[in-house]
């Protein structure tokens, strides 16, 4: 038997970690509402497991998304997470190919070329030692570019990486100084016997030049080992822990666990899982744009695994979901926040009895405008002018004063009042027995979809108005104005509506290409998420947000939010339109109504 | 008693100096754009609530200014937080935060 004193602070780290990560892994399991747990059990030994283990490679070891995001991050982090898997696997491979048994403890291969005395007599032996080496080389190009990154984070192209707390730094130190360890005491074993590759071998025979190896190398696996065993005690208490949960939270995305309003197990393991890689903090706004650099996903993740989390931090969000459209974890930031948000609800619960109860006329087409159209009355108007000359039948639902829709109350963790408000609106939707909801607001839109259960068509005027032009019942004249096209949060990365304002928009003038737009479009900064010290900041990225969309020297911007057009119109110099305006304008019987009415004043004036 | 159909009015006289600024004093030091307020009543003519109820946010505000801490209390149940209000304000008042702020304070029994 195969054995030397310095393997045993890393066979007791190993075991610690494995009790540790079993420990975290059952509870999260028996949290688990008993649906979901069946769902668990179901989906783990069904043809799913495929999906998992498929995208357990594809993220977790190959940092495909990462990639997709940054390559230089990406490749930093498939470095340490492919190259150490890889020196793991063919590591064993080789250690049990050699020793002629599978029933090794699992130091015997972490410590392998300590054991071995003599050059490799398996098959292939050439290429396991040279794998073995070129896997070392990327882990170690994978060690260099994250020690730049902690000195200068623009050489991967970050603004600003995350910043670590001491414990942080401990754990991230271990990791880092297993590889160098690994390197010198493979390099001193084979100088010494003659068991390294392409790497080890030439290093080692330089170090044999002037060095006593001997009791420097057998050092030298202690430091590995001693490495070793610090990260594998401390990753279950630092950002580390992220490996293990990731895989836990790909298994649960795939076989379906539900995810509620509340902060569950799902967001739990979703907190573990953030490797506070950053990237959240060069998309915030609130951080490139208003200085705001306390507030982010990693850090308020963080503050929630600690159980530590501030009002101000909490409440200091946009809830633009930029963060979350470029995790590569694929966090749910902006639900989390939200959970977060109900801790700090207020207890004195609203009363909302003074709100009408009258039974509403019944109709096909109900439309609410909302309480930031009736703010924004030109929207409200050209609204108004397409939908009547249209033709077509519609109810104004909120024409004498809205009922807010409950989001703003939602976004402020004040569910529980949200809800009152959102029955009495379903009451008013359900009685009146429309087919179709339009509303101006995608703040509004996005409730009426994701949280009323309406079971009715529920649209956003820029997809009603699509629908009106297909159908033929208005036609629009292209002015040939150069449109800059702003894309709401609520209703782009919020519900995914990206072409339907673009077809409209292409139809009234010529849309501008922009380098931030659908998915990476920017936020306003008027969101009504946030209401902390707010309006400094707000005006910080309002003014950053229009001169983004003025770049191009468009003669307009456009958007289809009233929310977005009030925070843009403050700052800019061109004309700021909604796209129901710029539809009502360029609605070709509108034309001819106007110049008739123009005629028709020019006659008066004469005769006068 | 003869009645003449006048009657005696409560007392409504104020004094600032001894009033209980508590609840102010928290609104003011947790959203201090609340400082600003020159109670022009934009935000009352904009208010979604004010359309079907007496809720009025410049006679909230002053209220507070007051210490008559009871009446902000039934008067504060009725806001919808929909935030038309912050955009309407001139003077850049934070105004979801003060009523958040005030719900606070009333929790804590200022």
């Amino acid at each position: 038997m195969n054995f030397a004193w310095f393997v045993l602070p890393f066979s007791l780290g190993l075991f610690l970690l494995f009790i540790l990560v079993i420990f975290k892994i059952s509870f999260w399991v028996r949290q688990l509402p008993l649906r979901d747990r069946l769902l668990l059990n179901r989906g783990i030994f069904s043809l799913k497991i495929f999906k998992v283990i498929k995208e357990v490679i594809m993220e977790s070891l190959l940092h495909r998304r990462i990639f997709k995001i940054n390559p230089v991050l990406g490749f930093m982090h498939m470095s340490f997470a492919f190259g150490w898997f890889m020196l793991i696997l063919v590591g064993n491979m080789e250690s049990r190919l050699y020793a002629g048994t599978e029933l090794n403890l699992p130091y015997y291969a972490i410590f392998f070329k300590y054991f071995l005395h003599q050059p490799l007599t398996i098959p292939f032996a050439e290429g396991f030692t040279f794998i073995m080496d070129f896997f070392l080389v990327l882990v170690l190009s994978g060690l260099l570019i994250a020690l730049s990154k902690r000195i200068y984070s623009r050489v991967v192209g970050m603004k600003r990486t995350t910043k670590l707390k001491p414990f942080d730094v401990f754990a991230m130190l271990s990791l880092w100084f297993i590889f160098p360890f690994r390197l010198l005491a493979e390099s001193m074993a084979a100088g010494m016997y003659h068991t390294g590759g392409f790497l080890t071998q030439p290093l080692g025979n330089f170090f044999a030049g002037f060095l006593p190896l001997g009791p420097l190398s057998y050092a030298m696996w202690w430091a590995y080992s001693i490495a070793l065993g610090v990260f594998f005690v401390s990753l279950p208490y630092s950002r580390y822990m992220h490996i293990p949960t990731e895989i836990v939270l790909i298994a649960f995305r795939h076989v379906g666990i539900r995810r509620t309003k509340e902060y569950d197990m799902f967001k739990d393991v979703e907190v573990f899982s953030c490797s506070r890689c950053g990237i959240c903090i060069d998309k915030c706004q609130l951080n490139t744009m208003a200085q705001v650099n306390t507030i982010q996903s990693a850090y308020f993740i963080k503050s929630i695994r600690k159980k530590n989390q501030q009002e101000a931090v909490v409440q200091n969000c946009l809830v633009c979901g930029r963060c979350q459209e470029f995790c590569p974890v694929g966090i749910k930031t902006d639900d989390l926040r939200l959970s977060q948000r109900m801790i700090f609800e207020n207890r004195e619960i609203a009363d909302f009895h003074y709100l009408p109860q009258d039974v509403p006329v019944k109709t096909d087409i109900l439309y609410f405008a909302g309480c930031m159209t009736h703010l924004t009355p030109s929207i409200k108007k050209a609204m108004l002018n397409i939908l009547n000359s249209s033709g077509i039948s519609y109810r104004f639902m909120d024409e004498d004063g809205s009922i807010c829709c409950g989001r703003p109350l939602m976004l402020s963790g004040n569910n529980k009042d949200a809800l009152k408000l959102m029955q009495t609106n379903k009451d008013i939707i359900r009685s009146s027995e429309a087919h179709t909801l339009v509303t101006s607001c995608p703040i509004c839109l996005r409730v009426f979809k994701e949280d009323y259960n309406l079971n009715i068509n529920v649209v956003h005027h820029t997809q009603f108005i699509e629908n009106l032009i297909a159908e033929g019942k208005i036609s629009l004249e292209n002015s040939g104005a150069k449109i800059s096209y702003h894309d709401p949060c609520e209703l782009g990365r919020g519900l995914g509506i990206y072409d339907e304002p673009r077809n409209v928009l292409s139809q009234t003038g010529v849309l501008l290409k922009n380098s931030l737009e659908r998915k990476s479009s920017l936020c306003c900064g008027g969101s009504v998420a946030n209401n902390q010290n707010y309006n400094i900041n707000k005006d910080k990225i309002s003014k950053e947000v229009v001169a983004h969309l003025s770049a191009k020297e468009p003669d307009m911007i456009a958007t289809a939010c009233p929310l977005c057009k009030k925070s843009l119109v403050k700052y800019a110099d061109i004309r700021v339109a909604d796209i129901a305006e710029l539809v009502s304008e360029q609605m070709v019987s509108n034309k001819a109504d106007a110049s008739r009415a123009e005629k028709k004043f020019n006659v008066e004036s004469v005769e006068a | 008693m003869v009645d003449f159909g006048y009657k005696i009015q409560a007392d409504r006289q104020i004094n600032l100096d001894i009033t209980n600024k508590a609840l102010a004093n928290f609104v003011k030091k947790h959203e201090n754009s609340f400082n600003t307020c020159i109670g022009c009543g934009t935000c009352t003519a904009t208010c979604s609530t004010a359309k079907f109820t007496d809720f009025n946010f410049r006679r909230l505000q002053l209220y507070i200014r007051r210490g008559e801490t009871e009446q902000v209390k039934t008067e504060i149940a009725k806001c919808m937080l929909c935030g038309k209000c912050q955009l309407a304000c001139p003077r850049g008042v934070n105004t979801r935060n003060v009523i958040m702020m005030i719900k606070k304070g009333l929790e804590a029994q200022l």
